[in-house]
């Protein structure tokens, strides 16, 4: 395909920007109440190419500032789970990706919105990181280098799990389109305002990308560097306890290098190699 | 200047005790402690019987602060005389059994000193924390650790005020030492926040055994912040929080703080500034554990205080 050829793609009349699916990641949490209070005054100027809904996701995980109450909430959008039998016993988290699925999906179908906006943060020093199933979603891949420009002087990388449709199992899978929003570092239980300032930025020059794709403007095509997720490395454990025996060590948690070393936590530091 | 009959006779510091997970989400102290259980070799000194003890294993098991209510606040007179039963908080029922092994607090029996091990969200780097200010032990234990690792720097913080004290778990013990290091995030282990710890520790039972060698400590002074105020985040009238610690705040740890300077930034971007009477040093910024404790950093005036020399008697 060239990169110079027009592709047209359907309007994106329906977005969703959804915050606290881990109730401890605050950014996405706080934009989302500030945004749930500007969504309540701008309703009569409706000459909106785009509807938002803004949704906190696991509200009582947010009540109780924890990651989760029962489940990890944002595994539980396969298609497995979201169709399973349904029980009075299920864990919170279940119960609640069915009423998600509901309200933006059901995922797979012609009803699902059409694109989900999910708000992450992570301890990870990791800048602002699109995370996507996809590596060829034009809508994704053009809403992220609109931002790079809009936003120069944040670090900015787009990451591709390369999981199947069938697989995929986090809350932005539920719509058309969809990716996580993930900024770190913030410790958990914290807002940082120049992450929460970051993640605003973000989210507004999204929704503007989005008014001007559907207001009929042209994007030249272009190059994106994408990140593929290889594998995923463990600490070193306990046999027995499982506890971790290593942590990562001071060059890779300032700096990742293309080697990595892991310092024991013994007396004399020994190092692994990988 | 010390002549002899200045110097202040105190008993040897035998009994330590080193806590971890007092806070099972602070991950310094837990891993610690797990390590000198397994293997003691490196908190061994002559004349000191040093003992690595976890004070709240559910809270370390669940990874979370606590489980009912938090352990290092729970040292209260009236939770400590509280009939014993199933019914009490899990941390309630941990700080009896605590007292009694440790303590009781306040008695001859109790331990002579107790090492507290916390982990902070707040770019605090490390700091030691007095819980008074005429504990000649602590002060000269604390010199002698802030000289010991220069240039790296030790601060020490001193709570004494008496509305914004807590009873905490090392209280039990004659001389307490908070020892607090960030940031680290809650749940996660930074190699430079565990080693900065651990090395801390080294020097703090080196004081203790050269102590009970019979070692005089000359009279010196110790730069302490002294706890002021608490201040907490602009709230609405739900008591939703609506500002953010400001960008030119975050990570200033224990510098100067003056009046007109921004505080907090509101979620809209407007700034709002601090209006305290003189310059301050505030401390605990944006730490995680605190929204709850409505507290979004507390302020410090900065002291000099004098300990004589001591001795062991």
């Amino acid at each position: 395909m060239e990169v110079d050829e027009l592709m047209c793609l359907p309007r994106l009349p329906r977005v969703a920007v959804c915050g606290g699916t881990h109730g401890n990641e605050l950014s996405g949490v706080y934009l989302v109440r500030e945004l749930l209070k500007v969504e309540k005054k701008a309703v009569e100027e409706e000459e909106e190419p785009v509807s938002v809904m803004i949704v906190l996701s696991n509200p009582r995980a947010t009540q109780q500032c924890h990651r989760y109450v029962d489940t990890d909430l944002n595994r539980c959008f396969t298609h497995a789970t979201l169709n399973g039998p349904i029980s009075d016993t299920d864990p919170y988290e279940i119960i609640r990706s069915r009423e998600l699925n509901a309200l933006l999906g059901p995922k797979g179908s012609r009803q699902a919105v059409d694109l989900v906006c999910d708000l992450h943060n992570t301890t990870a020093n990791m800048g602002m990181c699109f995370i996507t199933y996809s590596d060829c979603d034009w809508i994704c891949l053009h809403i992220f280098r609109h931002l790079q420009k809009e936003i120069p002087d944040i670090p900015m990388r787009f990451i591709h799990f390369d999981v199947s449709n069938k697989e995929s199992y986090s809350l932005d899978s539920v719509g058309k389109h969809g990716f996580a929003m993930e900024i770190g570092p913030q410790p958990h239980g914290v807002v940082r305002s120049n992450i929460y300032t970051a993640m605003k930025g973000g989210v507004q020059h999204m929704l503007d990308w989005v008014r001007l794709f559907n207001s009929g403007a042209i994007f030249r095509g272009g190059f994106v560097d994408v990140f593929t997720m290889v594998k995923h490395i463990d600490y070193p454990r306990d046999s027995v306890t499982h506890n971790i025996t290593a942590a990562i060590h001071p060059h890779l948690q300032v700096r990742p290098e293309m080697y990595f070393y892991l310092q024991c936590l013994k007396t004399e530091p020994s190092c692994v190699e990988l | 200047m010390s002549s002899y009959n200045n110097t202040a006779r105190l008993t040897e510091a035998r009994r330590v005790a080193i806590f971890g997970g007092t806070h099972g989400n602070e991950m310094s102290g837990v891993t610690l402690v797990n390590l000198w259980m397994k293997n003691s070799d490196e908190i061994q000194r002559k004349g000191v019987e040093a003992k690595p003890f976890i004070t709240n294993p559910k809270a370390v098991e669940k990874c979370t602060r606590y489980v009912d209510t938090d352990l290092n606040r729970a040292f209260t007179p009236e939770n400590l005389s509280a009939p014993a039963g199933d019914e009490l908080p899990y941390e309630v029922q941990r700080a009896q059994e605590i007292n009694k092994e440790f303590g009781p607090k306040g008695s001859p029996e109790a331990y002579d000193v107790i090492f507290d091990l916390h982990n902070t969200t707040s770019n605090m780097g490390c700091t030691l924390i007095l819980e008074s200010s005429k504990d000649l032990f602590n002060l000269q234990m604390m010199n002698y650790i802030k000289k010991a690792i220069a240039p790296a720097s030790c601060l020490v913080l001193l709570n004494e005020h008496p509305l914004l004290k807590y009873s905490t778990s090392r209280s039990v013990a004659k001389h307490p030492v908070g020892l607090e290091v960030g940031p680290q995030p809650q749940g996660v282990l930074r190699s430079n926040i565990f080693e900065a710890m651990r090395v801390i520790l080294k020097h703090a039972l080196d004081f203790i055994e050269l102590f009970n060698e019979g070692m005089e400590f000359p009279s010196c002074t110790v730069e302490v912040f002294r706890v002021s105020e608490r201040i907490d985040y602009p709230r609405d009238a739900n008591g939703n929080i609506i500002a953010m610690v400001h960008p030119n705040l975050q990570d200033c740890d224990w510098e100067p703080l003056n009046p007109g300077d921004p505080m907090f930034q509101t979620f809209d971007g407007k700034t709002i500034h601090y209006q305290g009477s003189g310059t301050v040093y505030p401390t605990f910024i944006n730490e995680a554990a605190y929204y709850e404790k409505q507290q979004a950093f507390v302020t410090t005036r900065r002291e000099t205080l004098v300990a004589s020399a001591i001795r062991k008697a």
